[in-house]
């Protein structure tokens, strides 16, 4: 009698559906911290562009989370919430670090598309009589758009991609799911090669459908 | 703790090596996909090109894991060194090379025209009018994705390659004292990605001076 053929089982039609199931979750984290960072990054975007002291207070903090390696970040809260009284489990922890993640990335791309509308227009939708926020709605808004919105989509992507790395805390999304079922089926070709598959699939449309935007946008 | 530090270091210039060693492959490697890209078709165009795609759209994480315990189920196996510095090139080829393209794209054909009539060999149009137009384009996303390679190393930790992330966790996990080292790592790494941008920028300017 060999025991570890009762360990081990191979892949089966019931595994595609666990990944399925856990890309499902790499979505639903990606979807939330890429929602929820964008609007706080465009706020960030916003503060950077129009106060150059309030830049100069932000822009050194938002440094942090681009330069430090997510996973370092991601160890760095998991650890450190427990220490003010934060109770998170690994989705939450994940999520948090993952919307400073994508707000810090989102604001540089913000700021450039403010930047991106020229002063002279600016002063034209001011002089029509549009107040402030209006000329930031109906001008800055949907040119500033177009001129960063590869970029963002770019953001999104990497945000999807990394967001692999909550994995580390034990959250279980689409790597975590792969490599659970290596080990229980020991084949671990087939199955990176269909977690990239996933990845592929969700990541190589968005990129595809924002680069032929791009391409009808610079007409 | 601070016992500890200078074998971080000594680790952060090993993370710093293989970052600047995958770069300087991919630099060559993306250089090369891109050409084939612009000027071959068939079969080595469409390998370029899902070389391109695969290294865009998945995780580094997965092809980190990729070349080690997939190429390990085949029973190729190498040092968590060799593992990280093939993860991190093969993702890099793949960044440069569209950026590269982009560059590439981006000086008219006249100007090689223009070149090739005043005489010029194809080889001196390419160093003398093309490559210095195109190294001013992708210069800024070359300074980008060697922080991205700084960065990308960190993974290293989850295939057992002793960098600064994976140093820092066996002083970690020996201790318990998690926050501590890996807030200290934190700092190390900011700094020395604050020096890439520094150095970047003063050779920029030494580089970009007319």
């Amino acid at each position: 009698m060999q025991p570890t053929e009762t360990f081990f089982s191979g892949f089966a039609l019931n595994d595609l559906w666990f990944l399925g199931e856990a890309a499902l979750r790499t979505l639903w984290i990606s979807l939330l911290a890429i929602s929820c960072g964008s609007l706080i990054g465009i706020v960030f975007g916003w503060v950077l562009s129009v106060s150059r002291s309030g830049g100069f207070l932000l822009s050194p903090v938002l440094d942090i989370f681009r330069s430090v390696p997510l996973i370092i970040q991601l160890v760095l809260f998991y650890n450190f919430a427990p220490m003010i009284g934060l109770r998170l489990d690994p989705f939450g922890a994940g999520l948090i670090v993952l919307i400073f993640y994508t707000s810090a990335n989102v604001a540089y791309v913000a700021r450039g598309g403010i930047d991106a509308v020229s002063q002279s227009m600016r002063r034209a939708a001011r002089s029509l009589g549009m107040t402030y926020w209006q000329d930031m709605r109906y001008v800055v808004w949907p040119i500033g758009l177009r001129a960063v919105f590869p970029a963002w989509v770019g953001v999104a992507l990497g945000v999807m991609k990394d967001s692999a790395l909550v994995s580390v805390l034990g959250y279980i999304e689409l790597l975590k799911a792969s490599q659970i079922l290596i080990t229980r089926t020991q084949e671990t070709i087939l199955i990176l090669a269909i977690a990239g598959a996933f990845y592929f699939a969700l990541s190589y449309p968005i990129s595809l459908f924002a680069s032929h935007l791009e391409e009808r946008w610079s007409q | 703790m601070f016992k500890a530090l200078p074998d971080l270091l000594q680790a952060a210039l090993l993370t710093l090596e293989v970052a600047a060693v995958s770069m300087i492959l991919g630099v060559l490697i993306g250089l090369g996909l891109s050409l084939i890209r612009i000027h071959l078709k068939g079969p080595l165009m469409w390998l370029a090109t899902i070389w391109v795609e695969l290294a865009r759209n998945t995780p580094a994480l997965l092809q980190l894991f990729f070349f080690g315990f997939g190429l390990g189920a085949f029973g190729i196996h190498f040092s968590p060194y060799v593992i990280v510095l093939l993860g991190l090139t093969f993702n890099n080829a793949g960044y440069l090379a569209e950026n590269f393209r982009g560059g590439f794209g981006a000086v008219p054909d006249t100007q090689i025209r223009a070149a090739r009539s005043l005489g010029m060999t194809a080889f001196q149009t390419y160093t003398r009018i093309i490559i210095p137009q195109v190294l001013r384009i992708v210069y800024y996303p070359m300074t980008n994705q060697m922080v991205w390679a700084v960065l990308m190393s960190s993974l290293g930790m989850l295939v057992g390659f002793r960098e600064l992330s994976g140093e820092t966790q066996f002083f970690a996990s020996r201790t318990f004292r998690i926050f501590e080292y890996f807030a200290v790592t934190a700092v190390i790494y900011y700094i020395i990605v604050k020096i890439i941008l520094g150095a970047s920028r003063l050779l920029a300017m030494r580089l970009f001076r007319y």
